[in-house]
């Protein structure tokens, strides 16, 4: 029965936590927004397809666009009005995204669809699947990889461990902790639906020790719904959270280089996921909400939002007491692998777990001095690679020794960037060419 | 709500490292020693000292201005091997050696290859081999130098050199006993006796030597400081103090084998100094763990091999030199497994 234990994983490295900003404080439920941006394109696969055109009328929880392939979810109205256009606006991911962009009229009226359903849990398989897909989850800790993908494994592939993540293993992020306190019965529930997919076996809930009262509240609760899930509490130790690392660290399973976790029988979900898989498969509620952390010296009143998706930066900064004097650093999500943004007008989107903006001295980058061979990034990389090497050919531009020494197993971290004494940026590099070489990968073939 | 931000790829935020504070952290826990260099052999040991880094920083700082390059000196590297180099000479050398030892670590060991990073060798070490090779008499003898309330080897009945030459000497007398006369035989046995005798002299360093490397004790109270900062790891101090230890007690005796005195092999000399803040130098050293204790287990080899067979009495620098020109290849050979076994890429 045991298949899960609190295990390690080689290399990370321990940043401060900086969660004590926020992980006392309850969700708080954001006023609507009087104008919401929506973009086709939330997750990693096929952008959607728009469904509706300028003027048009919507509810919440309305379909505004539709899948455009498997690997692919749609996205839904998150307040009722009218739509006032259809066109391309900045993305926290770099490029303007076309986006639809709704004007609220105050009436807050619901897809009458959406609604609780007793029996749930007696839907097939293929229902929950579609239920999941239509309502536009996609993986909520970040990485927003369409959820219904991962709990379609191909025939072959038998998945008997299905792990929760709920390490939060980023400095300042307190979302994932604040959910897990405030509706562990959600996450169990939407849990016990993926197991159900997936017929698997055993499922596990891994939380870093760092929120012991997350910890607490799910066993008592696990035990009370009487549930068969374990609660795992975890190292405290940055990538903690990261899928391989966390299968390493629960199972002792490695997941083979170029693999998925399903290589490995294991599925991971994001316990914000898990919540919302509740919601699509019993109410076909759909994703129009998401719990924000709202964070740094930079934020006059950090605090855990329930943001509708769409919201726009500069409303929920505003929210939460504005921007201090001395922002210097916005960030969507946390200092490891956050996104450094440039504008206040890019909207809150299903990936948007923190909103983290540091102060000016806190932005400031070292120059880049040499690299005296401390190997602290090659004792730092939990992937067992030698950053300085990689980082190093690459400037170069010998992309064959880079590639010879595993840059595209490389899961961008950061760890070897945030121990560098001489500040080298080897992620920024390593990024760089791993992108040249899939695209000359791509022209290859 | 206008505001400009700063942009730049993630992680944004870095742990407090930088590489002058390594510079200064060891240079710090070096500063014991150097203290008791002080009381132990006068304020001589201070002007080399002093004359050593200002050798080390005015080459560094001269070097870069000549190759347009910016002045680094800041970093603290070149201090620290200024202070490096002093550690591994007499306090009676001419006191133009440590500026000349110094032009020459700095120059040729490490300017000439592209400056801190680039170095091949330990460039302290480069130093004192070019001291040794160009000044022999002055770098071998310490008959001059008897420290405060200790002599130069800790015995009596010769006192012109250091524990390991006389017992370099004495185990020579010893292995061809026939041929000496049968009381220098026995002057042979009984220093060897008094050597071993005198371990914990050399341990708290009331015996001679080089400035820096009589106390082991406070050499390993540095240590401790540098391993608890995680600037040095326990792999090459370990392996290599472990691999001479071994090999000493098997081969090092004076009675056959096993019969060696671990304990006045490892502090009598540069083991200590050497093992903990030479063999360890970050950018002349192996990167992954594996390939720390290959190249801490080399350089005890070749400790042992000169100390025992070669013609030196003592054989530290030259083993971490020698073994600091196979780190590339030592690198290339001990890359670390990578995560999912590598296979596919």
């Amino acid at each position: 029965m045991d298949l899960f234990k609190s295990g390690i994983f080689h290399g990370g490295v321990h940043p401060a936590g900086n969660k004590r900003w926020t992980e006392q404080k309850p969700v708080e439920t954001l006023p609507v927004p009087s104008q919401v941006i929506i973009p086709v394109q939330q997750h990693i696969g096929a952008p959607s397809k728009p469904l509706v055109e300028k003027g048009a009328v919507v509810r919440i929880g309305d379909p505004i666009s539709e899948a455009g392939g498997f690997v692919s979810v749609p996205a839904h109205a998150s307040i009722s009005g009218t739509v006032s256009a259809v066109e391309e606006r900045p993305h926290p991911l770099g490029l303007p995204i076309l986006s639809v962009v709704i004007d609220g009229d105050g009436q807050e009226t619901w897809n009458p669809e959406i609604g609780f359903q007793a029996d749930y849990l007696s839907l097939d398989r293929a229902e929950m699947l579609k239920r999941i897909q239509d309502a536009g989850l996609a993986g909520m800790g970040g990485a927003t990889f369409p959820t219904h993908v991962k709990l379609s494994p191909p025939a072959g592939k038998k998945i008997d461990a299905v792990i929760l993540n709920g390490a939060e293993c980023e400095p300042y992020l307190t979302a994932d902790h604040r959910l897990m306190l405030e509706k562990p019965e959600e996450i169990l529930l939407g849990l016990q639906v993926m197991v159900k997919i997936l017929g698997a076996e055993r499922a596990a809930i891994g939380i870093e020790r760092n929120k012991p009262d997350a910890i607490k509240r799910l066993k008592k609760v696990v035990a009370e719904m009487n549930l068969p899930f374990q609660v795992i509490a975890l190292h405290v130790k940055y990538p903690q959270g990261a899928e391989k690392q966390l299968i390493r660290a629960m199972t002792g399973r490695a997941v083979p280089t170029g693999g998925l976790p399903m290589d490995v029988g294991c599925v991971v979900q994001n316990v914000g996921t898990a919540a919302a898989v509740y919601d699509a498969v019993a109410f076909r509620r759909p994703v129009i909400d998401r719990v924000v952390t709202v964070t740094g010296k930079g934020i006059k009143e950090p605090k855990n939002v329930l943001a509708r998706i769409g919201t726009p930066y500069a409303f929920v900064i505003e929210q939460c007491g504005g921007l201090a004097e001395a922002a210097g650093k916005l960030i969507m999500g946390g200092p490891m692998m956050g996104l450094a943004q440039s504008s206040l007008d890019i909207p809150v989107i299903k990936g948007t777990s923190g909103i983290l903006v540091l102060d000016a001295r806190e932005s400031r980058k070292h120059e880049e001095q040499v690299c005296i061979s401390c190997a602290h990034c090659v004792d730092a990389c939990p992937m067992g690679l030698m950053p300085k090497m990689i980082a190093a050919f690459i400037k170069k531009g010998r992309m064959a020794d880079a590639q010879a020494y595993h840059a595209l197993d490389c899961i961008e971290c950061g760890s070897c960037a945030y121990v560098c004494p001489a500040h080298i940026n080897l992620v920024h590099w390593i990024r760089y060419g791993k992108s040249e070489l899939i695209r000359a990968r791509k022209k290859a073939s | 709500m206008e505001h400009t931000f700063y942009v730049s790829s993630s992680p944004h935020i870095q742990d407090r490292e930088s590489i002058s504070r390594i510079m200064f952290s060891v240079t710090a826990s070096l500063l014991p020693a150097a203290g008791y260099a002080v009381y132990l052999f006068g304020w001589r040991a201070l002007w080399i000292m002093l004359l050593s880094i200002a050798a080390c920083v005015i080459t560094e700082a001269v070097a870069q201005k000549m190759m347009k390059k910016p002045v680094t000196v800041s970093d603290g590297s070149a201090i620290l091997t200024g202070l490096l180099l002093a550690f591994n000479v007499s306090a009676q050398v001419p006191l133009y050696l440590p500026v000349v030892g110094g032009i020459f670590a700095i120059a040729v060991g490490k300017q000439v290859f592209g400056g801190l990073g680039f170095n091949p060798m330990n460039p302290a070490l480069l130093g004192r081999a070019f001291l040794l090779a160009s000044w022999p008499t002055h770098m071998t003898v310490f008959s001059d130098a008897p420290p405060r309330g200790g002599t130069v080897s800790g015995i009596d009945v010769i006192s012109s050199a250091t524990p390991l030459n006389v017992f370099k000497q004495s185990k020579e007398v010893l292995a061809n006993a026939a041929n000496y006369p049968v009381e220098k035989v026995n002057q042979a046995h009984e220093a060897i006796g008094q050597l071993y005798d005198s371990v914990d002299k050399l341990f708290m360093g009331q015996i001679g030597g080089c400035i820096g490397e009589t106390s082991a004790l406070l050499l390993l109270i540095g240590a401790v400081y540098l391993l608890y900062k995680r600037y040095i790891g326990w792999e090459i101090p370990g392996s290599y103090i472990g691999t001479v230890a071994l090999l000493c007690w098997i081969f090092g005796g004076s009675e056959g084998l096993f019969s060696g005195n671990i304990l006045f092999h490892v502090f009598a000399g540069g083991l200590m100094l050497g093992a903990f803040y030479m063999a360890t130098d970050m950018v002349t050293s192996p990167l992954t763990r594996k390939g720390r204790l290959i190249f801490g287990i080399g350089c005890g080899l070749i400790t042992v091999l000169i100390r025992l067979i070669g013609g030196y009495p003592e054989g530290v620098s030259y083993s971490i030199l020698l073994m600091n020109l196979l780190v590339p290849v030592i690198d290339r050979s001990t890359r670390p497994k990578v995560f999912g076994g590598g296979k596919k890429s």
